[in-house]
């Protein structure tokens, strides 16, 4: 490696010669005739700049750019994990709302249970004390038609009865025998038992 | 056709390594350490890029962020776990060392993409001094926080009593090489690709295959964003991984 | 056809020395591919050996670039 330095030094002097000679023609034109790499004359140049720009960017680097933006990146992280507490504890809240939601919703079926059961007790109440009403009603009015009835047919029964005493006493006279007021309604009596019935 | 293009190809000449050249940006003449170069015009880029992305992106601090924040609080996520899963909770003190390493490598490699660029990750003594303050600081580190302890990183406990010296200088030596390979990797990653891609549109020139030529330059500029990220993500890993064995010596 | 004997030697040094740079490819690939036939088998322990992938990756790719630099070396240095 060193004698390759040392070939490219030589080189690149011969090099410096000619391009110092050649000055005035220095330009676009110019051609590399070595490897610009290995021109020892100008290694001074770069690393001079080049410590220069690396201290200047390492102070930049350093002291604003890497603390800003851990800054930020921690910053992000803070809000990133407070985001998500704050949406656990909603979640939370969420669920806590859900539940009352749902035993509101079940106290008021309870509710709406109890009322209608109620309800049902009255009317029912209601309904059987009507219902009672009703059929003493329906009972006596039964039993008085039935006492009319009884006594319509006793009626008419009589009248019948009557009716027909006479008209066979008529008939008995008509014929020209003597009337027997007995003996006739003992006969009266005894067909109309067989109509009557 | 063939004679056609042996023709052409006389005439046409490939300067890859041209856009490698440390110009003065003001004046012609000889390039000295002080002299503002096309290297610190894109040095200073590097810079302000990143302060645009990471500290006027963030300006908002937004709990909800907009664009620019959030590739911001990506890449501070990427590097973060990065640095806490490989070296451990106790590396994390090097954060933002590992930070500013990180943006630099991808705002570099980036930017070194646009067309006209100059890539200052492409140059060796750019990628030198970032590996070789990488190496330093975790020497220093090592030997800080372990004392002579950190020297258990090359005695390897695990292995046979006898082949342990021989590992020991196997040891060493790949100590002692990881800065260079740790920076040739980025460089020459950079220096391949843009080569190519460089060689590629000097095929542009002739014309039979200046189809093929502007589809392998899309090609390979492509593979090359991908490239510029995954060289980026590969120093700062390593760069754990070397933080880790100065924290952490024992295998 | 005329030209220095030395050139020649120098544009065949490059080209050897490009092969170089296929036994990367080769090994890079044999990375990759060693890492997708483990994380098919058991997809839910590759997520955390990505980071062990890239640096067995760049570790092989290394000794590739290696070899590059070597042959822009001979190409433009020497």
């Amino acid at each position: 490696m060193i004698s390759l330095l040392e070939v490219a030094a030589t080189v690149a002097a011969d090099e410096y010669t000619e391009s110092v000679a050649s000055s005035v023609a220095y330009g676009e034109s110019e051609t590399a005739t070595g490897l610009p790499q290995l021109d020892l004359s100008t290694f001074g140049n770069q690393i001079f700049w080049l410590i220069i720009s690396l201290l200047v960017l390492y102070w930049v680097v350093a002291k604003i750019a890497l603390p800003r933006i851990g800054a930020v990146l921690s910053d992000r992280q803070g809000a990133i994990t407070g985001d998500l507490m704050a949406a656990e504890e909603f979640k939370l809240k969420a669920k806590e709302a859900e539940a009352a939601y749902d035993k509101a919703l079940a106290d008021a079926r309870a509710e709406a249970g109890k009322i209608v059961a109620a309800n049902r007790a009255e009317i029912q109440k209601d309904l059987d004390a009507a219902i009672a009403h009703a059929d003493a009603e329906i009972a006596a009015r039964a039993s008085e038609s039935e006492g009319r009835i009884r006594q319509i047919r006793d009626s008419a029964d009589s009248d019948a009865r009557d009716v027909a005493r006479d008209v066979a006493a008529e008939l008995v006279r008509a014929f020209g025998g003597t009337t027997d007021q007995a003996a006739i309604d003992q006969a009266v009596d005894r067909r109309m038992k067989g109509v009557l019935q | 056709m063939a004679t056609e293009a042996q023709g052409e190809a006389t005439d046409l000449s490939f300067h890859p390594m041209d856009q490698f050249i440390v110009r003065p940006l003001f004046s012609d003449g000889p390039v000295h350490w002080y002299t503002p170069t096309n290297v610190t015009l894109w040095l200073f880029l590097i810079v302000l890029a990143t302060l645009g992305l990471l500290v006027l992106g963030t300006r908002g601090r937004a709990i909800v962020p907009t664009r620019g924040q959030s590739i911001a609080e990506m890449a501070y996520g990427l590097v973060h776990k990065m640095v806490s899963d490989i070296a451990g909770k106790d590396g994390l003190k090097y954060f933002p060392y590992v930070m500013t390493l990180f943006m630099f490598i991808v705002f570099a490699n980036f930017l070194g993409l646009l067309p006209m660029a100059f890539t200052v990750t492409s140059h060796i003594a750019v990628t030198g001094v970032l590996a070789l303050s990488v190496f330093l600081t975790v020497t220093a580190i090592g030997f800080i926080k372990n004392g002579a302890h950190f020297l258990d990183l090359f005695w390897v406990r695990s292995a046979p009593l006898a082949i342990r010296p021989v590992l020991a200088v196997i040891e060493v030596i790949s100590y002692f090489v990881r800065p260079v390979s740790h920076s040739i990797r980025l460089a020459g990653n950079m220096i391949a690709g843009h080569a190519v891609i460089k060689v590629f549109a000097g095929f542009a020139a002739i014309a039979a295959v200046a189809p093929v030529a502007i589809v392998a330059v899309v090609g390979m500029y492509a593979f090359e964003i991908l490239v510029a990220f995954i060289q980026a993500y590969v120093f700062t890993i390593l760069t754990c991984v070397y933080l880790k064995d100065a924290l952490h010596p024992s295998h | 056809m005329e030209g220095n004997i030395g050139d020649l030697g120098q544009y065949i040094g490059v080209g050897l020395t490009a092969i170089g740079m296929g036994g990367a490819a080769i090994g890079v690939g044999n990375v990759a591919g060693n890492f997708l036939a483990g994380a098919l088998r058991n997809p839910s322990a590759a997520a955390g050996q990505t980071a062990t992938l890239f640096i067995g990756m760049a570790f092989a790719e290394a000794l590739g670039i290696f070899s590059f630099l070597v042959a822009l070396l001979l190409m433009f240095a020497v």
